[in-house]
């Protein structure tokens, strides 16, 4: 119970990462709510990387862990900036709006 | 032992909490400051770890840069938020059932795993312990790693190259400077030298 391992972090990922994923069913509609529910998804792949880093000491799941954030930084950048355009084409941001090519 | 223990249920505890409210907050932008309160206790686990380093790029970086992009989004965007949330209640049975399906497999799959027993002789980069964390991941990435250090660079120069090319629009009712024309411009279009006799001007 006092004495906390790897499980315990895993665990806290596991738990982050399925609120992630809970988190885009649950607002199928906003897609900002849907950017950060994946941040929340990285979040907890991060929490991975690093938990297994300390405890096999092996540094090298940390500098992953930097790549992962890395990443993630650009994606949240990328897909704001496609958010803003699509607003201002559209005047809205709803999923269920974004038809037009019919896919 | 135990004070490192409480910590971290507290910041455990702390960071479910905060993922629980950005999803199902009523209103985004306390949807991204609970973003933020989750990156901040994910920061205070990654300490408990012994990754500081990584504890602050986490708090600089996501917290100073990635949720206050977030936060002007949604500040800048104006949308009508509960409309978006038509159907919340909808998707709740089937999105609660893929999440607790999720979480009962990742739950089984730790319970029957454990490490081999020669997998602490396979590290690739043993954590020195003459070094702080710091300089121990500055003398890995900048050495072994270099080639993915530059690459992440170079992801990130292009992330930002697409989002400034995505936003930036020639608005046709603006007035711009043509500097070109401006230079081209000779004396003899300029300027008219018109003799004007006395009494005679018009």
């Amino acid at each position: 119970m006092f004495e906390i391992g790897l499980a315990h972090y895993l665990t806290v990922a596991a738990i982050l990462f399925t609120l992630g994923i809970f988190g885009i069913f649950l607002n199928r509609k906003n897609v900002i709510v849907i950017l950060m529910s994946v941040e929340l998804m990285l979040l907890a792949v991060n929490i991975n990387f690093i938990a297994f880093s300390a405890f096999l000491h092996d540094l090298v799941g940390q500098v992953f862990a930097m790549f992962v954030l890395t990443v993630a930084a650009a994606e949240a950048a990328i897909g704001l900036a496609i958010l803003v355009v699509y607003f201002r084409n559209r005047s809205s941001i709803a999923v269920e709006d974004i038809n037009s090519m019919k896919g | 032992m135990i004070i490192q223990a409480l910590a971290f249920y507290a910041f455990a505890a702390v960071t479910i909490a905060a993922g629980v409210l950005v999803i199902s907050a009523r209103n985004p932008v306390h949807s991204v400051l609970f973003l933020i309160l989750a990156f901040f206790s994910a920061a205070g686990l990654f300490v408990l770890l012994g990754a500081e380093f990584l504890a602050m790029i986490l708090i600089i970086v996501y917290v100073g840069a990635v949720a206050v992009l977030f936060l002007f989004v949604v500040m800048m965007l104006d949308i009508n938020f509960v409309e978006l949330r038509e159907g919340f209640l909808r998707y709740l049975p089937v999105g609660g059932l893929i999440g607790l399906l999720l979480l009962v497999e990742l739950v089984l799959m730790f319970g029957a795993w454990v490490f081999a027993p020669e997998s602490a002789n396979v590290a690739q980069a043993p954590t020195p312990s003459n070094l702080s964390n710091t300089a121990a991941l500055g003398a890995l990435l900048y050495t072994r790693y270099v080639y993915a250090f530059q690459a992440a660079g170079m992801i990130l120069l292009v992330a930002m190259i697409g989002a400034i090319v995505l936003t930036l629009r020639e608005r046709k009712d603006m007035r711009h400077q043509k500097i070109a024309q401006q230079i081209a411009r000779s004396r003899a279009e300029a300027v008219e030298i018109v003799k004007v006799r006395p009494g005679q001007g018009a």
